[in-house]
């Protein structure tokens, strides 16, 4: 089945697993998600495009619980059938990265808890394609 | 050079709410009017405007509806704190000495639903919008749940905040939400957003204000209840700070732009957050009017549970927060919410607030909006 990144400059999906793409500052360091043209530490412009780490400890959570406006959300926005998604921030090596959350059970969601990214089905292209975005899913204890 | 002061000489607002039928740039000429009257002048004699909307058109549209006076006449756009910046470009060009007299307006007519602002250029894919995540809502829940897990706040104090707005509402004309609820009722509403519900959300809305402001040495030639505005501040995030529609976040943590805009206006003021005697926090919803008493530096972090349980931001309390129902009861039109709490406040100060007038002839007032993408803005009011 074919599928594809809902943007290949934030989620490249052309290796065997899914990689963030960010932008790291070569004067200072700093590393920024999505690429940026400039540091928003030290004001440089010299910043090169890299991947992201893809495992970090979640920093801030919450359930999203009612549909989003479509557009510009592209899953599925019927009131019905929506299921809630989790969203959070990520502590990834080089930056936090706001993601959805494959898991929704507040009670299954704590800040700390090792996660690592996935790929998160939103909608299909009118040729069947799978549009995915990316997300974190908490990993299994023992793997961390 | 000695500093010319700036006052409040005339205020008027729009009721907040739905108004079928009624345009957002409408309900802000009828405040202008309304605040034209209150200071005793005329939309002939004001020499400059500044106004702000984000959905209710091209603020300097109005002339049309009040008069084509060939007056300087800006448009300021800044997320919810787009009345604050009004209200810091109108005080700064009379304490410039460029002006004497002028106007600051905000209106606004929003569509039902959260807001979903595009973080996106034009052209380019809107891959954080189309991945569920662009939603305001969302940051404020992430804030607050992770407040409640490292300072002890209960879904209880939520509660109490939604509780408190439509109570304080239900004595002001003006609010949309008048109807008083419990907080069992508060607590029982749908989830929208964990561990939010219904109820402990603010609502786009509308409604419009304008005030009429002057160097403080004119102020007698219009009321004889000048509101001396001692500080007007805005600021916007700082590296490491942890702000509403963010990708991504720096792995370091810092302080945000409400305490940066709070010291500020504090120091520009020459008074202290123990001088204040009541205060206009932002609450686009209940978690943040919470967070907001802190980062204001009226309470140290989880202070507030107790804060709230003993009743302290009521009106009659030690600091009576958001006496006329705040964001959650009156809604919010992003151009007019932040100069909703400065006429909030000067009603407080001339002792005009009716039902809701806060006891004790208060002197000092304090108000506070944050919007997107990490801004905040504060003022500060004396007799």
């Amino acid at each position: 089945m074919a599928i594809r990144s809902i943007d290949d400059s934030v989620l490249d999906l052309s290796g065997p697993e899914p990689r963030l793409i960010g932008a790291r500052c070569r004067s200072c360091g700093n590393h920024t998600f999505p690429v940026s043209s400039g540091c928003v530490k030290c004001s440089g412009d010299d910043m090169e495009i890299v991947a992201l780490g893809s495992t970090g400890e979640l920093w801030a959570w919450t359930v999203q619980s009612f549909p989003p406006k479509a557009p510009p959300y592209l899953g599925n926005v019927d009131k019905k059938t929506f299921e809630p998604y989790g969203v959070g921030y990520v502590s990834l090596p080089e930056v936090k990265v706001e993601g959805r959350l494959t898991e929704s059970d507040p009670e299954k969601l704590s800040c700390g808890m090792k996660m690592s990214l996935v790929t998160v089905p939103l909608a299909r292209d009118d040729d069947g394609t799978e549009i995915v975005t990316f997300g974190f899913a908490p990993l299994e204890r023992g793997h961390a | 050079m000695r500093d010319i002061g700036v006052a409040i000489v005339g205020i008027g607002m729009h009721p907040f709410g739905r108004h079928e039928g009624v345009t957002g740039m409408e309900q802000g000429a009828l405040a202008v009017r309304r605040a034209c009257a209150d200071a005793g002048i005329s939309w002939q004699d004001v020499p400059f405007a500044v106004g702000g909307s984000r959905d209710g058109g091209n603020p300097d549209r109005m002339v049309t509806h009040l008069g084509l006076t060939g007056l300087l006449f800006l448009n300021v756009i800044n997320g919810c704190a787009t009345g604050g910046s009004a209200l810091i470009t109108a005080y700064n060009l009379i304490r410039s000495g460029a002006y004497d007299l002028g106007m600051a307006i905000g209106y606004d007519k929003h569509e039902r639903g959260a807001f979903v602002p595009s973080t996106q250029p034009a052209g380019k894919t809107d891959w954080y919008g189309g991945s569920g995540l662009s939603l305001t809502t969302q940051f404020f829940a992430m804030k607050i749940n992770r407040y409640m897990e490292q300072h002890r706040i209960s879904h209880r104090s939520l509660a109490r905040v939604a509780a408190k707005a439509f109570r304080n509402a239900e004595k002001n004309p003006m609010a949309w939400r008048r109807r008083s609820m419990t907080e069992e009722e508060i607590l029982d509403a749908p989830m929208l957003s964990y561990p939010l519900t219904q109820y402990m959300f603010c609502s786009p809305g509308e409604g419009g204000v304008a005030l009429a402001l002057c160097r403080a040495d004119h102020a007698h030639r219009y009321t004889t209840r000048p509101i001396f505005l001692r500080a007007s501040v805005v600021r916007s995030r700082r590296f490491g700070s942890f702000e509403v529609l963010a990708p991504s976040l720096a792995n370091i943590e810092g302080e945000g732009p409400t305490i940066d805009a709070s010291r500020a206006a504090f120091e520009e003021a020459g008074v202290g957050p123990e001088d204040v005697d009541l205060a206009q926090l932002q609450d686009t919803e209940t978690g943040a009017e919470i967070m907001h008493m802190a980062e204001n530096g009226f309470c140290a972090d989880g202070e507030q549970e107790e804060m709230l349980a003993k009743g302290e931001t009521e009106i009659g309390g030690r600091l009576p927060v958001n006496t006329d129902g705040g964001c959650i009861a009156n809604g919010e039109p992003i151009g007019a919410s932040g100069l909703r709490q400065v006429y909030e406040n000067v009603l407080q100060l001339r002792g005009e607030a009716g039902e809701r007038q806060v006891p004790g002839d208060p002197k000092v007032a304090y108000t506070h909006v944050y919007g997107s993408p990490g801004i905040s803005g504060v003022t500060i009011l004396s007799r």
